[in-house]
């Protein structure tokens, strides 16, 4: 890598004020993304400013109506909390199924929500829950917040502290990985919200996470996997790549609905 | 049998040290004074060099040197060699262009070397190395072998049509007209894919100079060091051998891939002495998968000609390889004499004809990939046998029985070369049936059907030559290097035992098994016997290990060597004990005169051997030291049956391996634990061909599947708990009776797997389905069988 500043900093406003003084920095939350680019040189930033001994980023609480994960949890503390499982099973479940085991005890939801990977898990989460990201500014709801490919609403020097996801009805996540990264190649939540059904995709869109409307209002009237198997998202805005054309997408997207809404039961 | 004597599952001495990090890996050794290489590759598949500007580089901070191909030819550094030389149809030379170490003119693939920067650590001279200005005209890219061969740009001047060869075996001629007497052809279009061998250790060199002796070492990771001290010393630097030693220490896996004499290995060690400084040169992961020689990549055209009743006739193939930029060390023969040899397979096939047209394009070069053109040829022919039972209506087992070679049919001449000494094959078949209970598939293909996944059953009952092989044979075939290999056993005064052995470990766990022979021959210890392998200055001689050839040539030679420590230690005893030689006898470490209760144990012989106070020097040399050349009277022929059950979802098309059986016949089993975890290993990268690896690349050349993100290697969760056993034949030409195992599992596997999608999906009107098998491939396969089917 690089030559860069390291900054280890113990709160958020510490955390803003490097960024802010800095020529050109960056955040490292579990560094599961940023690390291998930086050893590949495919990034340059002047300054890395590391959240990890910001210690109020960490923790999950639980209260009647939802679950607010701070953003330095690791993908293992979500799906091994008993009160998530309790709260949001699917949540805890889509936690288990990113990366392996060793990207769980590091990675970060903060920072796997502000990275925004079009094949990232959490991402889906987000949408299908309706969840909002708390920031050190200001509460944004997830339907804002991701606005395209590794883009997010974040203005320059806010920082995640936390993502707050209220319970659903019921909600399940279908993920199918791509065999070589064991990204999704599509992943589909699923969930009955008190707002309604939401169902987000991840892995697919050339844009990134999106949601099903046709789906979502069918679902509405019959939450069950027929109700949707005629639906097929059209797949010219899909992704196609050597591991899976558009086409292939676009039917997985259907078939991951439904076992998602079989499995949410 | 002893606990530690052939035929026991002793655990691996070696594991100790790899799994508590104690290994010795290149990378891990640090020479004082040592300067680190970083080599600026190519980004484009195929351009000219116009100019390269190192100034900049040469300025920057730590670095100590810069060059280019032009330094490397100004000290009249030759281009990497090739140990194989395979003639056209006309007898003719292959093409054989230059391989310069650092390219001088033209790069031809996305990786070649450019320049290299040595600066004082890794860091800076990669850093430098971006400073490096090179002015590229780009040039069209071929990358396709049939546009290569039609006229696509050429990669070598000196190779017209980018064809380095057209080679032929067989009599074309008999084989047409079998073709006339035919009741039944089965054909088929394949394609080999292309696999990127991903050894878990990168490569690394590190080359030293000693100004006192003026003599070079090179430590790099390699499967055979006095090979690369002969190519690299009398082709490339000009270093005679007594001034060049090659370690190669562990070795983190080869597949092949480490058998090669690379570019990095030369420039090293030639800097070095330039520079009178240490330099080291460790690959990054993408470095490997750009600049290791990948495996596979044919494309292949295949017809068998049948009688009524399913009986083979004849067997024409016509093959096209592609054998990447440039020829690696010994990439011509392996579509040639590693491939088509091995077409007749377990059958009476009669009469076979095979040309294959090895071809260049602007990808990395191609070599041996574990199994190295046997995987080809069984591919291909348990693809064809499968359509073959098809054409006939017979089942899989029932057209491989009535073809296969019989029992006593040994010796059995085929007719593309090769002479097969022992196997069983129905027995073989039999054992694997039973394993996997075949009477019950059906009732399994049923309950699979109920909830809606297609269940199929596929076959694989291959042969590989291994054990290479005689000198003789590989010499009028064109091979520049002689195929035997040495040993030497050292007894100690006090009776431990030092072997050297010419072989090279790189996981295959020599030390434990080549102990086991000493001590089942000599009754020492286990703990008193140590392998030494991987030195030239240590080990007389050595052709390394690949082509499974370690046991079956490298423990012959030990095994040699030992019954000559024995022969001499006889002596010794008979004249300590006052007897004949001849009423000399040697059981479980202990010499005795046959009828009495005169004894000595091993160890007061080998004690005597160098205190030898009353010797008769005349007659008898202090000592016990002797060493052996092995060279084979054939190869070896493993053979065996892997049969696969898949279970596949139409929904995703994603697919599992509901089971997976291994039958091999590798000759005598010296330690099963060793031989059950190589077949192990050897299935599982069976499997990653089948369903999850293929290299790929774009238009332009870029190599699109160049990380983990995008290659896919097996892991655990693909793979079933595999159930291996063996069906022992014993080799007929070698003492121990061994064949070899380190690539069974590689080259039985894949066809076993496609045959089994096909058979799942054939009722889909799916007929073929290529490598890797993606639940993409197989969920469009599926659609298209069932559009077919609706448009019928």
């Amino acid at each position: 890598m690089y030559d860069f500043n390291y900054h280890r900093v113990g709160s958020t406003d510490e955390a803003a004020e490097k960024l802010k003084a800095a020529e050109d920095a960056t955040l490292v939350a579990g560094g599961m993304t940023l690390i291998p680019t930086l050893k590949q040189r495919l990034a340059s930033p002047s300054d890395v400013v590391d959240l990890s001994g910001v210690s109020d980023l960490v923790g999950i609480t639980v209260d009647g109506s939802s679950v607010t994960i701070g953003a330095m949890t690791t993908h293992g503390a979500v799906t091994g909390s008993s009160d998530v499982r309790g709260a949001i099973p699917a949540l805890a479940d889509l936690a288990g199924e990113i990366g392996d085991a060793q990207v769980r005890h590091r990675g970060t939801i903060g920072g796997s929500v502000a990275n925004n990977d079009p094949a990232a898990d959490y991402p889906a989460a987000c949408i299908g829950l309706g969840a909002t990201i708390v920031t050190t500014a200001r509460e944004i709801a997830a339907d804002d917040f991701f606005t395209g490919l590794f883009d997010t609403a974040l203005d320059e020097g806010e920082i995640i502290t936390a993502i707050r996801f209220p319970k659903p009805k019921r909600a399940a996540y279908m993920k199918f990985p791509n065999p070589a990264s064991r990204y999704a190649l599509v992943g589909v939540f699923v969930a009955e919200t008190n707002d309604g059904v939401r169902v987000a995709v991840t892995g697919a869109g050339d844009d990134g996470v999106f949601r099903v409307a046709e789906m979502e209002s069918a679902l509405a009237k019959n939450f069950a996997p027929d109700a949707i198997a005629d639906i097929t998202v059209p797949d010219g805005g899909l992704n196609s790549d050597i591991h899976a054309s558009a086409e292939y997408r676009a039917h997985l997207i259907t078939v991951m609905a439904k076992r998602a809404v079989a499995a949410a039961g | 049998m002893t606990a530690t004597g052939i035929g026991a599952a002793v655990k691996r001495v070696e594991d100790f040290r790899f799994l508590t990090g104690r290994g010795n890996y290149t990378d891990d050794i640090d020479r004082p004074g040592q300067a680190y290489a970083w080599i600026l590759r190519s980004p484009h598949a195929h351009a000219q060099i116009m100019k390269i500007d190192t100034a900049k580089a040469a300025a920057a901070p730590g670095v100590i040197a810069v060059f280019t191909g032009k330094d490397l030819q100004a000290d009249g550094i030759g281009g990497l060699p090739c140990g194989w030389q395979v003639n056209n149809k006309d007898d003719s030379p292959m093409a054989e262009p230059a391989h310069p170490a650092l390219a001088t003119d033209k790069v031809r693939h996305v990786g070649d070397q450019v320049a290299v920067v040595i600066a004082e650590s890794k860091d800076e001279a990669r850093v430098a190395a971006e400073l490096i200005a090179v002015d590229y005209t780009p040039l069209p890219a071929v990358l396709d072998m049939n546009a290569a061969i039609a006229g696509g740009a050429l990669v070598h001047e000196d190779a017209p049509d980018n064809t380095c060869y057209d080679w032929h075996i067989g009599d074309a001629a008999a084989v047409d007209d079998a073709f006339k007497q035919a009741a039944h052809v089965a054909q088929i279009d394949i394609v080999n894919n292309r696999l990127v061998p991903n050894a878990i250790e990168p490569r690394a060199a590190i080359g030293d100079f000693d100004t006192a002796t003026g003599e070079y070492t090179l430590y790099t990771t390699s499967q055979n060091p006095h090979v690369i001290r002969l190519l690299m010393g009398a082709f490339v630097l000009n270093i005679p051998e007594h001034k060049l030693r090659v370690i190669a220490p562990d070795v983190g896996g080869g597949f092949g891939s480490k058998i090669y004499h690379y570019a990095e290995e030369a420039i090293v060690t030639w800097a070095a002495g330039k520079l009178r400084r240490p330099v080291k040169w460790t690959a990054e992961r993408s470095e490997s998968f750009m600049t290791d020689c990948h495996g596979r990549d044919h494309a292949t055209h295949a017809e068998m000609a049948m009688d009524k009743n399913g009986k083979f006739l004849a067997l024409r193939v016509a093959t096209k390889a592609n054998m990447g930029a440039y020829l690696s060390t010994f990439a011509p023969c392996v579509p040639t004499y590693l491939y088509a040899t091995l077409l007749a397979g377990v059958y009476t096939t009669p009469q076979i004809y095979c040309e294959v047209r090895a071809v260049f394009t602007n990808t990395v070069p191609v070599d041996a990939y574990r199994g190295a053109g046997r995987p080809e040829a069984s591919y291909l022919l348990e693809r064809l046998v499968d359509r073959a039972a098809r054409e006939t209506g017979l089942s899989q087992v029932e057209i491989r029985e009535r073809n296969f070679i019989a029992a006593d049919a040994f010796p059995y001449q085929t007719p593309v070369a090769l002479e097969y000494d022992s196997g069983d094959y129905g027995a073989t078949l039999d054992q694997a049936l039973t394993a996997i209970a075949y009477d019950k598939f059906e009732a399994r293909k049923k309950k699979s059907a109920k909830t809606g996944k297609r269940r199929g059953i596929g076959f694989s009952t291959y042969i590989e030559a291994c054990g290479i092989a005689p000198s003789a044979v590989v010499g009028s075939l064109g091979a520049r290097a002689g195929l035997f290999e040495s040993a030497e056993v050292r007894v100690h005064p006090t009776g431990s035992v030092t072997v050297f052995t010419g072989s090279h470990s790189h996981g295959q766990g020599h030390e434990t098994t080549f102990a086991q022979l000493i001590s089942d021959t000599l009754g020492v210890p286990f703990e008193g016997i140590d392998i030494v392998h991987g030195d030239t200055g240590r080990i007389a001689y050595g052709m390394g290990t690949y082509g499974s050839r370690s046991l079956a040539v490298g423990g012959e030679a030990i095994m040699r060597a030992t019954n000559r420590i024995v022969d001499k230690a006889r002596k010794i005893a008979a004249h300590m004990l006052e007897a004949s030689e001849e009423d000399i006898e040697f059981k479980d470490g202990t010499f005795t005169v046959s009828g009495t209760d005169k004894a000595l144990s091993f160890g007061e012989v080998a004690l005597s051997a160098y205190v030898p106070h009353n010797f008769p020097h005349e007659t008898l040399e202090p000592g016990l030291n002797e060493t052996a050349f092995y060279d084979p009277a054939n190869f070896t022929y493993p053979g065996g049956c892997h049969i696969c059950e898949v279970e596949i979802d139409p929904d995703t098309g994603e697919i599992e391996i509901a089971d997976f059986v291994a039958v091999d016949d590798v000759g005598r089993v010296v330690n099963p634990m060793i031989v059950e975890g190589q077949v192990h290993g050897g299935v599982a990268q069976g499997i990653g061909q089948a369903l999850l690896e293929g290299c790929v690349y774009d238009g332009t050349g870029q190599l699109l599947t160049g990380s983990y993100m995008d290659y896919t290697m097996p892991r655990a969760d693909n793979l079933p708990a595999f159930k291996v056993s063996t069906n022992t034949t014993l080799c007929a030409h070698n003492s121990l009776g061994v064949k070899g195992c380190g690539e069974v599992g590689a080259i039985g596997s894949p066809p076993a797997v496609i045959n089994a999608i096909v058979d799942a999906l054939w009722d889909d009107g799916v007929r073929d389905i290529s490598m890797p098998a993606t639940p993409e491939k197989i969920w469009q396969a599926i659609q298209a069988g069932q559009r077919a089917a609706a448009a019928e």
